[in-house]
């Protein structure tokens, strides 16, 4: 079976977020004086060959923490859709 | 016979002509270490240079760690090989789990390039052995992200454990503890974000960086003849 695995990476809360911050206060520029607390993070998307969801889940997780977030600093966040 | 310092060549590495030069001024002879290989040749210490392995894609460092070459580099270290990371090799150190911690993007996002100045906090490296605690060096820093960061319990470890090497007199960057470089347990790995290469020449404003590399020389010489 063939999975789309979609992974965020933020950093962990508490770690400071430069980039963030930066976007935050240029949005009373632009109107958006409502929004606040904004976090940036990177999103991954990518396809798994796996015998069921339980596989595909752990080899996209396994990928998630060895690769696409380094977990000293983020924290990533997987979904699982059959395809 | 001068010891041999590989300098360690990622795709997208661009100080490590300006290492070799650096440590050969400083008594070694360099050696270029291509990273596809899985061997380190005959070599008396390691230093990863600065630059942009494997473009930075992801997060600089983390994809470097996963080149063949850096097998051998952890073997090497396991053994009491010196090892030094300087800027983005200082990343890829942390991103292989040779080093604590991560280096994140500057406080306010801000790219620096300029002299730093640095105290030495801690001998106990082999790159700080030839300079006293309290030393002041101008070493040139030239990066993105070197924000160091680590949680509560590995920084007090770092610092009960003397291994914060060098700080920040003016903390650019926005480093927890002002941390410029840091050490392993055994002092022989280092990693450090500003570059002491450039600060080998009076040409080049300052020759602080060569009282590093000679201790790093001199490390080199001591693992040959053990």
């Amino acid at each position: 079976m063939k999975f789309r695995a979609r992974v965020e990476v933020q950093l962990r809360t508490g770690i400071a977020d430069p980039e963030g911050a930066t976007i935050e206060r240029a949005l009373p520029a632009l109107g958006f004086g409502s929004v606040a607390h904004v976090r940036a993070g990177r999103s991954f998307s990518f396809e798994v060959d796996a015998p069921d969801e339980g596989a595909a889940r752990t080899t996209a997780s396994e990928l998630a923490d060895r690769l696409l977030a380094n977990p000293v600093i983020e924290e990533s966040r997987l979904e699982l859709e059959a395809l | 016979m001068a010891p041999r310092i590989g300098v360690v060549v990622f795709p997208g590495t661009n100080c490590e002509h300006d290492v070799v030069q650096a440590v050969e001024t400083a008594g070694g002879s360099g050696t270029l270490l291509w990273h596809g290989d899985a061997q380190l040749g005959a070599v008396d210490a390691v230093v990863l240079p600065g630059g942009f392995a494997h473009g930075d894609y992801l997060r600089p460092g983390a994809l470097a760690r996963f080149s063949p070459v850096m097998d051998a580099v952890a073997t090497f270290a396991r053994a009491g090989g010196p090892v030094v990371g300087i800027c983005n090799g200082f990343q890829v150190l942390t991103e292989a789990g040779l080093l604590p911690g991560a280096l994140q993007k500057n406080g306010r996002l801000r790219f620096l390039c300029e002299p730093a100045r640095l105290v030495v906090t801690s001998t106990s490296s082999v790159l700080t052995s030839g300079s006293a605690v309290g030393d002041e060096l101008v070493i040139p820093i030239n990066h993105f992200s070197g924000n160091y960061t680590c949680d509560d319990a590995t920084l007090r470890r770092l610092q009960a454990e003397d291994r914060v090497v060098l700080r920040y007199a003016d903390n650019p960057n926005g480093s927890v503890d002002a941390v410029a470089g840091i050490a392993n347990e055994a002092g022989n790995v280092v990693g450090l974000m500003p570059h002491p290469e450039r600060a080998s020449h009076a040409l080049l404003g300052s020759t602080d960086g060569l009282v590093l590399l000679r201790a790093l020389v001199g490390a080199a010489t001591t693992y040959a003849a053990a």
